[in-house]
């Protein structure tokens, strides 16, 4: 057949990547191309980042361009935001989304609301980039995910990659636009997710979800490092005969509810599943919206996996993570309602 | 100080508090190689001078706010040494049971307030409890420990507004190891002077010698009793160095060899009990007595936390309100 004969476009060249390395890729990609982006932050010049995701960057663009600063997350934040108000791009960095609380006033009413109260005059295209998540034994303050607050504040964006082809087409793409996005990377899969990454310029359009499994049975919804537990955890069910259809979020907000409509309407069954605690959680949200949109499609009703509502623990740290069983006891819930 | 704080007894128990944190802190990092601790640990070797020297001129009465290298601190001042390993394991018997680790050590008994892995978090809080304690008409001090990193952050400039304004009983203690993690204090401060900062809010400061125990022990007193005495709050500056990187994580790449290799010269430990020994104090004996003692006490903490136990999962709701909704 004709169609078939036809020579298939140039593969792009890939290279196998880490999250680290993909986002550090998007930087330097984008930091060549556009003058007024730059990176900011505590250790991620000369020091190449904490995580070293800014490696290298202090070496190519220099200090005016990889700009180190002391420990003062609402300084960075603001800065941040004169500069993107004033017409660059910067990209800063929290070392642990934990720290984004000292900031979080500039975040909330400056960052969020600039190009509100300003009648449009003022955009802010001020990306924070900032691992977040358990799983890793941090404790209190090295292990949330804080995604709910900003999904909450009207004017910021809320981006979480789960792989690193999605992590840097969505930074590229998050660096393109013009609103302010809270880019939360998953800590504890930074250098156990690895993927073959495209090593030129592509995006990931923002506010697309991705049905990464298709299935019958039951959708699941997740986002970042919970992306891959639930990936994992489809198969299992697979194994059961148990079909599921699994959607990885990749932006928070604004959500592709036309995507998640799509698939929970075909199956007629949602589970959610999210680290963060379940009160107020992104999963309430989108249960909320799911049945209002959805209800006479719906078998059984939205089901979620979440953190538990508490502070974030060190040793009871993989009985507060959404741990396969729960999600097995939530599926079935939806399944034998 | 009064001349009777100079005393033998004093200068032997700066030893022996310095001698348990590094041992301990040795054995922590001993302990996280085999995995029995885990996540993060920030180690206080070459600092211990500050917390031994600081902590005695401390009652039990007073209060500490501390940071999230701590152990020193949470030792020094009374903590037990097994309900920390054992909250260093993750245990139930742990001071917090196990839910914080290293990083959060508290314990009501001896008014510790807590390690904090919020840089600068401890700060503000101090202020309360210093101020509740001057509208009761207390005559107690709280000590709030602090490194160079937390000097940029704005509840520094905070607190330190505040203290002087309301003229609290707080003794700030400033662990100026020269580092914020990789960041040089010369980039990250404009004015490095910290005595300086603190005189511009008009508040009585002091810079100390660190890696000498007897020194930070002198000023300390001295502070204390001032702040005891009602004439508001007092900054210390103490220069020190850690001799380890800031982390388990860290390869330690932002600072000199020579450099760490010339602080290193400066052992608080090594220093001490030269002095001793020059004065008379102390023989080979009589540390070895010591050094005995201390593994002792070592060894039982680290029996006690392998003995320990996981806090069940039921209980993980517990403490997050007064009644568990
Ligand atoms: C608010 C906040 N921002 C960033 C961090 C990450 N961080 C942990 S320790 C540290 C350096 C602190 O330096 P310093 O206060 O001098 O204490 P030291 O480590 O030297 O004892 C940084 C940046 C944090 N824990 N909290
Ligand atoms: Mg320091």
């Amino acid at each position: 057949m004709q169609a078939v004969q036809q020579k298939a476009p140039p593969m792009a060249q890939t290279q196998t990547m880490n999250i680290i390395q993909a986002v550090n890729d998007a930087l330097k990609i984008q930091m060549r191309k556009d003058p007024r982006v730059l990176v900011m932050g505590e250790d991620v010049g000369k020091f190449g980042g904490v995580f070293r995701a800014t490696q290298g960057l202090y070496q190519e663009f220099g200090p005016n361009r990889a700009i180190d600063t002391p420990l003062s997350e609402g300084g960075i934040i603001g800065t941040a935001i004169g500069m993107a108000i004033y017409g660059l791009r910067p990209v800063a960095e929290i070392q642990f989304a934990d720290y984004i609380f000292p900031a979080f006033d500039q975040l909330v009413n400056e960052a969020a609301k600039y190009r509100y109260r300003s009648g449009g005059q003022y955009p802010c295209p001020l990306i924070v980039r900032t691992p977040y998540g358990g799983g890793i034994r941090g404790g209190h303050y090295h292990s949330q995910s804080p995604e709910a607050y900003f999904i909450h504040t009207p004017g910021l964006k809320v981006v979480c990659p789960a792989t690193p082809y999605d992590a840097k087409g969505l930074l590229l793409a998050a660096m393109r636009q013009d609103d302010p996005v809270i880019f939360f990377e998953p800590k504890r899969m930074y250098r156990a997710a690895k993927g073959e990454v495209p090593t030129g310029d592509y995006e990931v359009p923002l506010e697309q979800a991705k049905v990464t499994r298709e299935g019958k049975h039951v959708t699941l919804i997740a986002w970042g490092a919970m992306w891959h537990t639930v990936s994992e955890f489809a198969e299992t069910l697979a194994k059961d005969g148990i079909s599921a259809e699994v959607l990885d979020l990749r932006t928070l907000w604004p959500v592709d509810l036309t995507t998640i409509l799509k698939s929970v309407e075909k199956t007629g069954r949602a589970v959610i599943v999210h680290e963060a605690p379940r009160t107020c959680g992104f999963g309430a949200e989108l249960s909320a919206l799911i049945h209002e949109r959805a209800m006479l499609k719906l078998e059984a009703p939205v089901q979620r996996v979440t953190g538990f509502d508490t502070p974030f623990p060190y040793s009871l740290e993989h009985d507060y993570m959404p741990s396969v069983s729960r999600m097995r006891a939530a599926v079935d819930r939806t399944l034998n309602y | 100080m009064k001349t009777e704080e100079h005393s033998p007894e004093m200068k032997i128990d700066l030893l022996r508090q310095m001698l348990r944190i590094r041992r301990f802190e040795e054995k922590a990092a001993e302990l996280y190689s085999a995995a029995k601790i885990r996540g993060f640990l920030h180690l206080y070797i070459g600092q211990e001078a500050i917390a031994a020297g600081a902590m005695r001129a401390l009652t039990a009465e007073d209060a500490v706010v501390s940071t999230y290298r701590e152990h020193g601190h949470a030792l020094a001042r009374g903590v037990a040494a097994a309900a920390i390993m054992a909250e260093m394991y993750g245990k139930a018997e742990g001071c917090c049971h196990g839910r914080g680790g290293s990083m959060h050590l508290f314990d009501v008994s001896k008014r510790f307030y807590g390690g904090n892995a919020i840089v600068a978090g401890g700060l503000p809080l101090a202020l309360g409890l210093a101020l509740a304690d001057k509208l009761a008409g207390r005559a107690r001090v709280t000590a709030c420990f602090f490194g160079d990193g937390a000097v940029a952050e704005g509840e520094f400039h905070e607190t330190m507004n505040l203290a002087v304004l309301w003229k609290l009983p707080l003794l700030l203690l400033c662990e100026n190891n020269l580092y914020a993690m990789g960041t040089a204090i010369a980039r990250a401060l404009s004015e490095t002077d910290l005595c300086k900062k603190a005189e511009s809010y008009r508040m009585p400061a002091e810079r100390i010698d660190g890696m000498d125990a007897l020194a930070v022990a002198v000023a300390s007193a001295d502070a204390t009793a001032a702040v005891r005495a009602g004439e508001g709050p007092r900054f210390l500056e103490l220069t020190t160095y850690r001799f380890r990187p800031h982390s388990m994580f860290d390869p330690d790449l932002y600072r000199d060899k020579a450099e760490i290799a010339e602080w290193k010269k400066r052992d608080p430990l090594p220093r001490h009990i030269g002095r001793l020994k020059e004065e008379g104090l102390l023989d080979a004996a009589k540390i070895d007595a010591i050094e005995r003692a201390v593994a002792d006490e070592l060894a039982q903490a680290v029996a006690f936390a392998d003995a320990g136990t996981l806090e069940p999962v039921e209980s993980l709701t517990r403490d997050v309100y007064a009644r568990t909704p």
